[in-house]
């Protein structure tokens, strides 16, 4: 697999990713591009940097696990399982259509690469918990990681796993939130405030960082903090921008789960090429 | 006087038995004591993970051990295993088909004195609708201690309802459960009662009643009521003509639905459901209950004296 050598690199990934995101669904007319853009950074650091996995042994099982909690973002996932190996980059654009295996929401053996079924806000927290647990009972030494939406954190759900994961010390597991601020009806902060976000994690018993979840030098600090971890689960809270990369879908919730139009899908894809050429 | 044993006494000598299994891992939900699951506890502390008050989280827990080759049993009372994380059960069991048993104590109406709160009257209808489930309902603690062990060898999602009094047995120790299989416990020729759970023993005792009037009924234990044994079940039928269904559950979407539905597409008869007629219970002792709740064997035979009058 492609394994990025710096932070250049990793950042052109990045947009690599991001424009997969933009064509898979627009091709679909469907899909939630602006969450899978504000994630695109953290997966770009995760799959081509951070974690170890063997895109063609899916199944090795000293593979770091990756569960998707916010599964609606799956082209985001899709795009880095493609563009790391797991399956043809040209299968991207069958999203969401019949007989494809790249569901409107991950499905775990579908397809190459995904661990669990997510789609249904909340579950992904339990369900990683749950393999982190595992890998403690079997004294298996992978990290599972747990990417999570701000928005979902209004689900009581995750503060179950929460509490449990860090009753348990599992120092195997890191949870990202991706703190885009935005969810479908607008502003987090208006919908059901989940602030002081930090603050709930370190009363739960994790061990928190806030970060800028753009900077890439940031997001391996920030993992290389997490593995270090002791008795205790880490969190790392992304500040990132929703739709990130494009300028009209930037803060915009309406790409919240609505593809681009051919024009826009044009003159992002330009956007996004240009910032490619400038990682160089 | 028929011998009278706990079916979540015997899931617990089971799961004992299992806790040589290094790859079971058994789940609670601050129930332990109750659901039986403490034996395996006792015997294998290092496979028991307690969960706390919180089903929904368990549920998502053993969806992720058992993505990592566990197989997991998680219990709680019947209401929280059935209806509390229904949608975690739907998205992280039964959608992957995880390797996850889902074993509810307090069943049916006869939980007694805590009234409706606690009263699973729903949760067959509830399991049976997801897609890769499958439903059994054990008639009695010999049958819950086999089916135990039969689940445990199954790969895939079980959903098992026991309750919590204690239950007439009608099998041996020893017998086998066949996950799938109906069992004909006696031959009739005018009516089949087919049950599940405990009202099994009501549709022996309800047979014993008819034969005094010269009506000869079959009985059939139906414990697995998903997959349904179609075959068995046609077959009798075909012999007898018509039919009653028992369970201690509510009318829609159980045991009766099941056989309603395969009858009227296959064989059209006439067909009598005892269970609970769409409304909750109340706080009471379980056989006062099952008077008023109409879940006798006084009332399995009424239904068949209606379901054999219609046939004529």
């Amino acid at each position: 697999m492609l394994l990025a050598k710096n932070e250049a690199e990793l950042k052109k990934i990045a947009n690599k990713l991001r424009i997969d995101v933009i064509e898979m669904t627009s091709a679909a007319g469907s899909g939630h591009p602006g969450g899978s853009l504000s994630s695109a950074d953290l997966m770009a650091v995760l799959y081509f940097s951070v974690m170890e996995h063997r895109p063609d042994e899916p199944d090795w099982d000293g593979r770091d696990r990756f569960v998707l909690s916010k599964g609606h973002v799956a082209p985001i996932l899709y795009a880095s399982l493609a563009e790391s190996g797991y399956f043809p980059v040209e299968e991207l654009l069958t999203l969401r259509k019949l007989n494809s295996r790249l569901q409107g929401h991950p499905v775990r053996g579908k397809l190459p690469g995904v661990e669990m079924s997510t789609g249904s806000l909340g579950q992904g927290l339990s369900m990683a918990s749950g393999m982190a647990m595992a890998a403690k009972i079997d004294d298996k030494k992978h990290h599972v990681y747990c990417l999570l939406g701000d928005g979902e954190l209004q689900s009581g759900m995750n503060w179950e796993a929460a509490m449990f994961a860090a009753h348990y010390g599992l120092d195997n597991l890191v949870a990202f939130v991706d703190r885009n601020s935005l969810q479908i009806s607008g502003c987090t902060e208006d919908v059901v405030s989940i602030e002081p976000l930090a603050d709930k994690w370190r009363a739960f018993g994790w061990r928190v960082k806030t970060i800028n979840g753009h900077n890439i030098k940031q997001i391996l600090a920030a993992c290389a903090w997490a593995k270090k971890a002791k008795d205790k689960p880490s969190v790392i809270i992304l500040n990132t921008i929703k739709g990130s990369g494009v300028s009209f879908m930037e803060n915009n919730a309406d790409f919240h789960g609505k593809s681009c139009n051919p024009e826009e899908t044009e003159c992002a894809e330009r956007e996004l090429e240009e910032a490619m050429v400038k990682c160089r | 006087m028929t011998e009278m044993l706990a079916q979540r006494d015997y899931y617990g000598k089971a799961l004992k038995e299992l806790a040589q299994r290094k790859d079971i891992v058994v789940l609670d939900a601050d129930l332990a004591g109750s659901t039986k699951t403490l034996e395996f506890y006792k015997a294998c502390p290092e496979g028991f993970i307690e969960v706390g008050i919180a089903e929904q989280n368990m549920i998502g827990i053993a969806s992720g051990l058992a993505a990592e080759g566990k197989t997991v049993f998680a219990s709680t009372f019947g209401v929280f295993a059935s209806g509390r994380c229904w949608e975690q059960t739907r998205l992280g069991v039964a959608y992957p088909k995880m390797n996850v048993k889902i074993v509810a104590t307090h069943c049916g109406i006869s939980v007694g004195e805590d009234g409706a709160s606690h009263q699973a009257l729903e949760d067959i209808s509830l399991m049976r609708s997801l897609p890769n489930m499958t439903v059994i309902s054990p008639a009695d603690a010999y049958m819950t201690y086999a089916a135990t062990l039969a689940i445990a060898e199954y790969d895939g999602p079980v959903y098992m309802r026991l309750g919590r009094s204690p239950v007439p047995v009608i099998s041996k120790e020893g017998d086998e459960f066949v996950i799938g299989k109906a069992r004909v416990l006696s031959e009739g020729s005018d009516v089949t009662l087919f049950g599940t759970g405990q009202l099994t023993y009501g549709c022996m005792e309800a047979a014993e009643e008819l034969k005094k009037e010269g009506i000869s009924a079959e009985v059939v234990d139906v414990s697995t009521i998903k997959p349904l044994d179609a075959e068995t079940v046609l077959k009798s039928v075909g012999k007898t003509g018509c039919a009653v269904t028992a369970e201690e559950h509510s009318i829609i979407g159980g045991l009766g639905s099941a056989i309603a539905e395969l009858l009227s597409e296959e064989l059209p008869v006439p067909l009598r459901r005892v269970g609970t007629k769409d409304i909750f219970g109340e706080s009471g002792k379980p056989g006062e209950l099952f008077v008023k709740y109409g879940l006798t064997s006084k009332d399995i035979a009424e239904a068949a004296r209606g379901s054999v009058k219609k046939k004529r």
